[in-house]
């Protein structure tokens, strides 16, 4: 293959990189106590919230920014120089969709997430989050007969504040991690998931995000709760546009898992990741833990990661109950000048928990990919049990791929196992696929899919041919 | 004429390997290319294929009338070029039949032709797979993962069987294969020798030979072909080695 075709594949554009041309509502920049009530006031918060905010940014405060466990260098934010609060422009309450602004509708649309009534994603229903704002619900009505709530986290604080108090900051305290703390204090919206005991969710539930504003950052929360018998399957996607700055995006998610409840959440992560010399892109450091309460619950993540520029994202379980299980699937792709530092936790407390780890991490270009997990065993985690697998595939001669396995083990019933392995897309691979009529860019797919199929099984059917066409696309002329 | 190959030279990491090879084959007919080790086989059977590394200095390859070496990879396999590996490769988590189904309908894709569904596919496959005694279970495993040296060999002539070549290349398809394996091989591609297609065999032994009979031996010496006959040439250089036909030519 030549040198110019593998430069125009590699090159090719990032397709969520529009802008959308919408009056937008955004705060100064700048980050104080003031723009805390500020934000606060915007959403007609009640008081609690407000001081849930206050001590967050007062232990923010404190806090120091995390610099020197990392793997990889990073500008400094300038905390000072960002909006912390835009919402596009529009009646303050929606009664239905025809009310939405149609210019948002539009760009749901051209992100392949349709919200009009007429062409739902069958069975699936969204919220979508533009910028600080949820901007749309689908399916309401058909959930809440289920006894479902699914709405976004703003309307959740004024409809279910008892439930909203009881949960919120019980799996990611307000001052867990500097980012977490500045998420707690200057959250603007994200979804909020309430499964009623015995109640399986009649359908998969879906939140998309959308960065649209430069220089402002997005800080959503989200929480999820099933209680005793619960399930849910929740899905997350997340674009942006393409801006030579980089932005922040700094999100917390809090799962909790009653009784014999399930909660199953997956992500297909494609922010914008800057371009090939590591110009802009998103930066982004989520803090995301889920917490196996009840006996028998089980927690499952599952993450394609493609996008932002810098990823630092470890969805944990706290496996309390006994016999509860956490599994954590991953996929994370790194091109250009991208990274990645991503993984899990999993901290056994009760008897007999389980946890699985399978991580897949792609490095291409000149990129850095790292998998970081925690195995902790506690000294009353009887039978404890984990199986981590960590497989890296390098891609070119320029990138990097590490392995940080924790593993700290304090009942000696318990079992570990891990297993590691690193390879290559050989020459080889791909002459022997092409040599059967398959083109290169086919090849590199099929041979990508087969190393992550492990991963792939576990995301609902759509996502996992998206997943799949998408890292076929960001690989593209990588290879070679 | 189906090939044409004129004053071929070529080289790997600049080292000619290649030099000066000419050779002509037509529909119907089965040429072996014998040589001893170094020779070149195994270079020609990766520059017809197209492989990468490969670099042609000097000389024409025409295939079915047009300049094959303007081709890539994939593009000759649609044309119907088939190389029957000698050290076939793994793909993980990549079954059989997802990969032979993707082949086969980008094949028939490039010639107008209808595309199968898996299920349809998997018919197809199953009779295919009867030309070389395989067992659908193979069809769900990971391309070679795990094979055993006769059975890779096997799941190479499968894809032969399932692409239809016009002109099929076997490097030393012969390698390793213990005398069962190599029966049910060489059975299988006369199964699929026909008046429309062409078979260049590569092989160190002669062994091969008595199994699948060609029209054409070429022996191949010092990258270019030093001596040529029917198939009574390939019995007269096991009798006599190597060595008689490197000494014949200086």
């Amino acid at each position: 293959m030549s040198t110019a075709t593998l430069e125009h594949l590699a090159n090719r554009e990032y397709k969520y990189g529009f802008v959308t041309d919408i009056e937008s509502e955004t705060i100064p920049k700048g980050l104080s106590e003031d723009t805390i009530r500020l934000i606060s006031s915007k959403k007609n918060e009640p008081e609690w919230m407000l001081e849930f905010r206050l001590k967050a940014f007062r232990n923010w405060l404190k806090m120091t920014e995390p610099d020197n466990w990392a793997n990889f260098d990073y500008p400094k934010i300038d905390f000072q120089n960002m909006s912390y609060y835009s919402a596009p422009k529009q009646k303050a309450k929606k009664q239905s969709l025809d009310e939405v602004d149609p210019e948002l509708l539009k760009t749901f649309e051209k992100l392949g997430i349709p919200l009009s009534e007429q062409k739902m994603l069958a069975n699936v229903a969204v919220d979508a989050v533009f910028d600080s704002v949820s901007v749309a619900t689908t399916y309401k009505k058909k959930l809440k007969e289920a006894g479902v709530i699914f709405c976004s986290f703003s309307e959740a604080v004024e409809e279910y504040p008892e439930l909203v108090q009881k949960y919120l900051g019980s799996v990611v305290p307000v001052n867990d991690n500097y980012y977490a703390a500045l998420n707690s204090a200057v959250f603007s919206d994200g979804s909020f998931v309430f499964i009623p005991k015995g109640v399986r969710c009649p359908m998969e539930l879906s939140t998309y995000f959308r960065i649209n504003t430069q220089e402002s950052g997005q800080f959503e929360r989200t929480l999820i709760v099933a209680e005793e018998r619960g399930y849910v399957a929740y899905n997350e996607g997340c674009t942006a546009p393409q801006f030579d700055t980089n932005q922040l995006h700094a999100a917390v998610v809090e799962l909790i898992a009653l009784d014999d409840a399930e909660i199953k959440y997956s992500t297909v992560q494609n922010w914008y990741a800057g371009d090939e010399n590591g110009k802009g892109g998103i930066y982004n450091f989520v803090t995301k833990r889920g917490a196996c309460r009840g006996k028998n619950s089980k927690i499952s993540w599952t993450q394609v990661e493609t996008g932002s520029a810098i990823t630092w994202k470890y969805p944990s379980v706290i496996l309390q109950g006994d016999n509860s299980i956490g599994e954590f699937y991953s996929v994370a792709l790194t091109n250009n000048a991208q990274i990645a530092d991503t993984g899990t936790k999993m901290i056994h407390l009760g008897k007999n928990t389980k946890s699985t780890i399978i991580s897949k991490g792609i490095s291409a270009g000149k990129s850095n990919n790292s998998y970081r997990g925690l195995v902790k065993v506690m000294p009353k985690a009887e039978g404890a049990r984990n199986y981590t697998q960590c497989d890296s595939m390098l891609i070119g001669g320029k990138s990097e791929a590490n392995t940080f396995p924790y593993i700290e083990v304090m009942n000696n019933s318990a079992r570990v196992e891990h297993e590691a392995t690193t390879s290559k897309i050989s020459e080889e691979q791909l002459f022997y696929l092409q040599q059967r009529g398959i083109s290169q860019e086919d090849a590199i797919s099929l041979i990508i899919n087969g190393f992550c199929k492990e991963v792939f099984r576990e995301l609902p059917m759509e996502y996992a041919v998206e997943a799949t066409k998408l890292l076929g696309m960001k690989l593209e002329g990588s290879v070679g | 004429m189906l090939l044409e190959i004129k004053n071929l030279h070529a080289a790997i990491d600049g080292k000619e390997i290649l030099k000066g090879l000419s050779l002509k084959i037509n529909k119907g007919e089965v040429h072996a290319i014998m040589g001893p080790n170094g020779s070149g086989k195994s270079t020609l059977s990766k520059i017809l294929a197209g492989h990468p590394s490969y670099e042609v200095t000097k000389g024409e390859v025409i295939y079915e009338g047009a300049n094959l070496l303007e081709l890539e990879p994939d593009a000759r396999a649609r044309e119907g070029i088939f190389l029957a590996f000698q050290y076939p490769v793994e793909i993980p988590g990549v079954s059989n039949s997802q990969f032979l189904r993707l082949a086969y309908n980008e094949k028939m894709k490039h010639h107008g032709k209808e595309e199968l569904d898996p299920l349809e596919f998997n018919d197809y496959l199953k009779e295919k797979a009867k030309i070389v005694e395989m067992s659908s279970e193979f069809f769900k495993r990971s391309v070679n993962e795990g094979f055993s040296g006769g059975e890779k060999k096997r799941n190479e002539i499968l894809q032969m069987a399932v692409l239809e070549p016009k002109l099929a290349i076997l490097d030393e398809t012969d390698s390793g294969l213990d005398i069962d394996a190599l029966r049910i091989v060489a059975e299988g591609v006369n199964k699929l020798r026909n008046s429309e297609n062409a078979i260049i065999l590569v092989t160190h032994y002669q062994r091969l030979l008595n199994y699948i009979e060609p029209d054409f031996v070429h022996v191949l010496a010092d990258g270019k072909i030093v001596k040529e006959g029917g198939k009574e040439l390939a019995l007269e250089l096991e009798a006599k080695g190597y060595d008689w036909v490197k000494a014949a030519t200086i």
